[in-house]
């Protein structure tokens, strides 16, 4: 008997425990607001990814004034079921335009398109589309280029550290820009790629960090959601370029530039789009000039040549003269991937699965 | 030099194995088998986090978080010795707390910086003398005072278990709760006890990782290295010493991929991921193959004893 009562509390503890671990949305009767959900991948405060999209979202509920509401929900697994759990959730509690932020809800959210046909979904990264799926997402390698150019300059060691979520094409293009803008003004430096298969873990973000200084890298960049990477530069004294989001002010020892997203522009347009009727599926992708990707200004940290070059490249970028990926370009073994005089095609482009030849590191 | 650095990260990494495994021999020493290590690492591991952040302070969140997992492991101690609960069931019920303790507990901290204060304490010291060896200077003594400290714990547990009244007792019970009982040690009290440090030992191994080894409190921080301790245990047969070498050898398992990954070989990195997790299959299998009788696990492992029964 003793021993069924203490079974049954501790049954009792494990449920309030995962009760009071759900998380709650807010909600009204007002019909004539919109209701847009917001999936993220990580906490919304994550100091990366998710919180620039909250940040974009925070600004859109702003500049919407009180015509719309946002239900969030943080940490969704990416993994299909729990995807949609998340999604119907968001639609019992009366959400007609869903978005998603993280690659990996892409067959989630292509099954929940289907399921609530009446509802809209908003896909960022992905490439699956339908009537009621989108997609967006921004050219992010054009301020990635740019801060490849600041690390290509900061460098002493010739080795600067690139700490890398999975090699899917959008991590690889990434890399792939900013080892071009190193080679812009540094042919001799090296782009040393680590792999952590996570986009969000601080733990492993550390680790392959320190294992990359550890081997002689003397700036650290990544294509992750933490700030786990420039903790780890600063505890080695070494230089970092950011992502996502700036951290000026919160790894001051360290940061001289990131490339940012800006969301709030695309989640207003959407949103008020749903409001007026006017909402089609498309795939957005945007650059520079849309203003969705940009490159935070230069700390002092930066050396003092990097701001001129970085601002004669911006300009190129914005008007057309510089294109990143143009020939000639060759891979790590050596063969030429794309011709002298020739540029890579988007669909090239979005399905990238080579090295450009200054990266050190393996795409298996 | 790149592969002393390599063993260097390889202890810091397996440090927190180091902890939670040496409190999970002394468990079963005296014969009582806690599944519940994960979970008393993730309570030990959120409550240390959230001490040092509000107090800022390294002692009292390492104080903190011993005593929460001695807490964690009282409730399984409550259970399985006095209420004579299955021990594997309640060890898996402690595991499944841990977790969601850690995730209600731990929410609100995501994303949080570990205090300077306390980064500071644990920064690596180079110690006199040792530090200067080559090689094992690098990869033994410039390390935080976190890891030194675990040294002196792999003696303290052996001259306990080994060259102490209290350790002979404590493997008697484990190898025969009747003959103890009979020779008037008092049996539960010495369970209860040892069950407490090893709880006490695992919110340290937890605290490691939230104080030390990140810098930014992650959600699900242990992700199973609660798990290979516990096969760690069997793989160092019960013996403290044998345990440092293993959780090194999981440690350098467990950052292996991020040092390989530049060589570019033909191998997936989602293969290195799996790596430790490989290493505990065919560690276990190894040795249930090798049965030898002084390397076996306690006699009385698992099973409750009853007074009535005797």
């Amino acid at each position: 008997m003793k021993k069924r009562i203490s079974v049954i509390l501790l049954a009792l503890a494990m449920v309030v425990v995962s009760v009071a671990g759900c998380s709650s949305g807010t909600t009204s009767d007002k019909s004539d607001v919109v209701k847009a959900g917001f999936l993220y991948v990580g906490p919304a405060d994550d100091g990366g990814w998710s919180q620039a999209h909250d940040q974009g979202r925070a600004k859109m509920v702003e500049n919407l004034g009180g015509k719309v509401e946002t239900i969030v929900k943080e940490n969704v697994p990416e993994e299909k079921s729990a995807v949609i759990s998340s999604i119907r959730d968001m639609v019992d509690q009366g959400a007609t335009i869903i978005f998603g932020t993280s690659f990996g809800f892409m067959d989630g959210m292509a099954e929940a398109a289907k399921e609530f046909p009446d509802v809209k979904f908003e896909h960022c990264s992905g490439y699956m589309t339908a009537d009621n799926l989108g997609t967006y997402f921004g050219k992010i390698e054009e301020p990635r280029y740019l801060s490849g150019m600041v690390a290509g300059l900061a460098t002493k060691s010739n080795k600067i550290a690139y700490v890398a979520a999975m090699p899917i094409p959008e991590v690889i293009r990434g890399i792939n820009a900013f080892a071009l803008g190193v080679k812009a003004v540094n042919p001799d430096a090296t782009v040393n790629v680590s792999w952590t298969n996570t986009w969000y873990d601080p733990t492993v973000e550390k680790a392959a960090a320190e294992a990359l200084i550890q081997q002689g890298c003397d700036v650290t960049a990544q294509h992750q959601d933490s700030t786990a990477t420039m903790e780890a530069a600063k505890e080695a004294g070494k230089l970092s370029v950011g992502y996502d989001l700036s951290a000026a002010t919160t790894m001051p020892e360290v940061y001289m530039t990131a490339p940012l997203w800006d969301f709030s522009g695309y989640y207003t347009d959407a949103v008020q789009s749903v409001i007026d009727g006017t909402w089609v599926s498309d795939q957005y992708w945007g650059g520079m000039n849309d203003g969705i990707v940009l490159l935070d200004d230069l700390t002092a940290l930066a050396p003092g040549a990097a701001q001129a070059q970085v601002d004669t490249a911006e300009k190129a970028i914005k008007d057309g003269s510089l294109v990143i990926f143009s020939g000639e370009l060759k891979d790590q073994t050596g063969t030429v991937r794309v011709n002298s005089g020739s540029t890579m095609t988007d669909e090239a482009l979005l399905s990238m699965d080579w090295f450009v030849d200054n990266v050190v590191g393996t795409l298996n | 030099m790149e592969f002393v650095f390599f063993l260097s990260a390889a202890v810091k990494a397996g440090t927190c194995l180091l902890y939670a495994t040496l409190g999970e021999i002394i468990s079963e020493k005296v014969g009582h088998l806690n599944l519940g290590v994960e979970g008393m690492m993730q309570i030990g591991a959120v409550i240390g986090f959230i001490a040092g952040f509000t107090f800022g302070n390294p002692y009292l969140a390492v104080l903190c978080a011993a005593l929460a997992g001695a807490a964690g492991a009282l409730i399984y101690g409550v259970l399985t010795v006095s209420l004579k609960a299955n021990q594997v069931v309640t060890g898996l019920a402690l595991t499944i707390f841990g977790i969601g303790f850690a995730a209600f507990f731990g929410k609100s901290f995501v994303g949080k910086k570990v205090p300077e204060a306390i980064v500071t304490f644990f920064q690596p010291i180079k110690l006199p003398v040792l530090g200067d060896i080559p090689y094992i200077g690098q990869i033994f003594f410039n390390q935080s005072v976190y890891v030194y400290f675990s040294y002196l714990l792999v003696i303290a547990v052996y001259i306990y278990l080994y060259k102490t009244k209290w350790g002979l007792n404590t493997r008697m019970i484990g190898e025969n709760p009747v003959a103890a009982d009979a020779s008037g040690i008092p049996v539960d009290r010495y369970k209860y006890i040892n069950i407490a440090i090893c709880g006490a030992l695992c919110g340290l191994g937890g605290a490691f990782l939230s104080l030390v080894y990140i810098s930014i409190f992650p959600v699900n921080l242990v992700s199973g290295r609660g798990w290979i301790a516990v096969a760690l245990v069997i793989f160092a047969m019960w013996n403290p010493g044998k345990a440092m070498l293993g959780a090194y050898f999981f440690g350098a398992m467990d950052i292996a991929s991020f040092w390989l990954q530049k060589y570019n070989l033909p191998i997936s990195i989602y293969f290195f991921t799996a790596l430790p997790y490989l290493a505990t299959v065919f560690v276990l299998v190894f040795t249930s193959i090798r049965k030898r009788a002084n390397k076996k696990e306690p006699a009385w492992l698992g099973k409750n004893y009853f007074k009535e029964d005797r």
